[in-house]
């Protein structure tokens, strides 16, 4: 056991990310996530790692990347505007299967909008926002000290599946401090990828070998040489316009995440046993909802909550059972209606789908959600 | 209720924020629970600022104040876009050379001298949050002083600890020399 210290939740990201081992932070500073790169030029020299600003979001992540491809694990943090400029290069790293986690704090509106005002409007974006079809794992969390977790469980699902990790944070979480129990860094389970670390000249860089998740990954710099590409590749690493072969690359990228749902998707269920009514919500939005289920459980409502900590992929079993059970679903998230779209999708005609939203800069508080509730009875 | 919610408001630069992290540390220092936030707009002096710590003996969820048990005001601006709507239970702090809304009942409000007191006493005017950390302890006794003490002093710039820590007792006895005043002064009259 460690011991209380006051901590911010951008903080608490880049703790955890050195506890996972990241030793290479490159990114562009933007409120809300400013701290993430503050602290990241002070802690990583400190651990023998790099820190490097680069000239936009667009480097940053390339940056991140290409150490990621030299064997070091990398991050690069940002906010929604950073975010867009980001996606191409996230579809590059899923395709080209490189290690790498993004955070993403999460700020009011599209274009610039409020950069200091929370929003969760990044959710379909962090699924969707790189083009073509593609797996991703998008992470949420909702106290300082599961940033910390989540963060070290993004670098660990990152190596594993040698694919780019989304933590998707919101600037509830990411600019509150709050007293959180640092672990002792060694008690941590840590992940690498897979590696090659001698050159094995005749290696094809994408084989696998029996038993294998993903391929085995050559540091570049070890002395392996071998193609790296954005176009659909054969085990050769090379280019090519064979059907059969990407045909076979998507099966392997999307399956190598959908197979291993039990490992990758993660949810908390609170008072779901007797509820209802469910409130489901993720990152900052939770510590509203949690307060309001309390509030409403003294005025005798039977409500629950479903948070998803892995948002994507969405836990959807989990919340299947649960649909079943219930009344009433009220979807509360700081957008105009993103998650909610999944949730109706999910839960069909199970119960009635109700949601709660907003998008002005403040946020949904206990007042407005147990009046909502009440509205329902 | 064990919770005490703390809404502090100035102009960017007067250090609230700091102000707030210093009260977070001394009660997460004390055993305590605390959630501490902070609103601003996107320029990082001049503009308006509000930061907000919660304290509690229990786990916090909602993180922001909804009732407040104090409301800082160290500028007029601040004073009067804060005090609007304030329910009637919360004490207002505000500096001394601050005009108090007509609306606001006297009895509620604390005035006094923390601007005065950096420039004058400590002589660096960026003291003042400093000061007014030391205040809001004496008002509402959240921690210890001591403990508070070594908050201070875990977020201050090296070469400025003396500095600080004599802010911080000036602010911790300003209620009580304010009284003693008072009283001197209600003495003289009769």
């Amino acid at each position: 056991m460690g011991k209380t210290v006051l901590m911010q939740g951008n903080e608490a990201c880049v703790e955890g990310a050195l506890a996972a081992g990241m030793r290479l932070y490159a990114g562009y500073p933007i409120t809300p996530s400013t701290e993430i790169a503050e602290l990241s030029a002070l802690r990583l020299p400190q651990e023998g790692g790099k820190f490097i600003q680069m000239e936009d979001e667009i480097a940053s992540i390339a940056c991140a990347i290409g150490a990621s491809v030299a064997g070091v694990k990398s991050m690069t943090a940002t906010s929604g505007p950073g975010f867009s400029l980001k996606q191409e290069n996230i579809g590059y790293a899923c395709l080209a299967e490189i290690p790498l986690v993004i955070v993403d704090v999460q700020r009011t509106g599209p274009s610039t909008g409020m950069p200091t005002s929370p929003a969760q409007g990044d959710v379909m974006m962090a699924r969707w926002g790189t083009h073509g079809d593609h797996p991703i794992i998008v992470l949420c969390p909702s106290s300082v000290k599961e940033t910390y977790d989540l963060t070290v469980r993004s670098f660990n699902l990152s190596e594993k599946y040698r694919t780019p990790v989304i933590l998707l944070m919101d600037e509830i979480i990411g600019h509150l401090r709050e007293g959180m129990e640092l672990p002792d860094p060694e008690e941590l389970e840590i992940i690498d990828r897979p590696t090659v670390r001698f050159p094995e000249p005749k290696r094809l860089p994408y084989h696998m070998k029996k038993g294998q998740t993903v391929p085995a990954m050559a540091p570049f710099g070890c002395g392996q040489r071998y193609n790296i590409t954005g176009l659909i590749h054969d085990e050769t690493g090379f280019p090519t316009n064979s059907h059969e072969e990407a045909e076979k690359l998507m099966y392997r990228l999307m399956h190598k995440i959908s197979d291993n749902y039990d490992d990758i998707v993660r949810s908390e269920e609170r008072n779901t046993e007797d509820a209802d009514t469910l409130i489901v919500c993720y990152g900052g939005t939770m510590r509203a909802a949690t307060e309001a289920m309390e509030r409403a459980r003294e005025k005798g409502m039977k409500v629950g909550i479903f948070r998803p900590i892995t948002i994507w992929p969405f836990p959807e079993r989990e919340l299947k059972k649960l649909s079943g059970k219930v009344k009433k679903i009220l979807v509360a998230e700081h957008n105009y209606g993103q998650i909610v779209l999944e949730v109706e999708r999910i839960v069909k005609n199970d119960c009635k789908v109700d949601f709660i939203g907003k998008v002005n800069g403040t946020v949904i508080t206990p007042d407005e959600l147990v009046k909502k509730l009440e509205e329902a009875e | 209720m064990s919770k005490t919610e703390l809404r502090l408001t100035g102009s960017g630069g007067q250090g609230v924020i700091l102000a707030t992290v210093i009260l977070a540390e001394a009660a997460v220092l004390a055993g305590k629970y605390t959630a501490q936030s902070q609103s601003y707009g996107p320029e990082a002096r001049g503009g308006s600022c509000k930061a907000e710590v919660l304290i509690s003996e229990e786990p916090i969820a909602f993180t922001k104040v909804q009732n407040p048990t104090l409301l800082m005001a160290l500028t007029q601006k601040s004073l009067e876009q804060y005090t609007k709507k304030l329910p009637d239970s919360c004490r207002i702090l505000m500096d001394d050379s601050l005009v108090l809304p007509e609306n606001i009942d006297r009895s509620r409000v604390t005035a006094l001298p923390i601007l005065r007191t950096a420039k004058e006493e400590i002589k660096k005017a960026m003291t003042a949050n400093i000061i007014a950390v030391g205040a809001i302890n004496s008002i509402l006794h959240l921690v210890p002083d001591d403990v508070l003490r070594s908050a201070v002093m875990m977020h201050v710039p090296k070469g400025t600890e003396a500095l600080n820590a004599k802010a911080l007792e000036c602010g911790l006895n300003l209620l009580e020399r304010q009284q003693e005043t008072k009283e001197g002064a209600e003495r003289e009259d009769s």
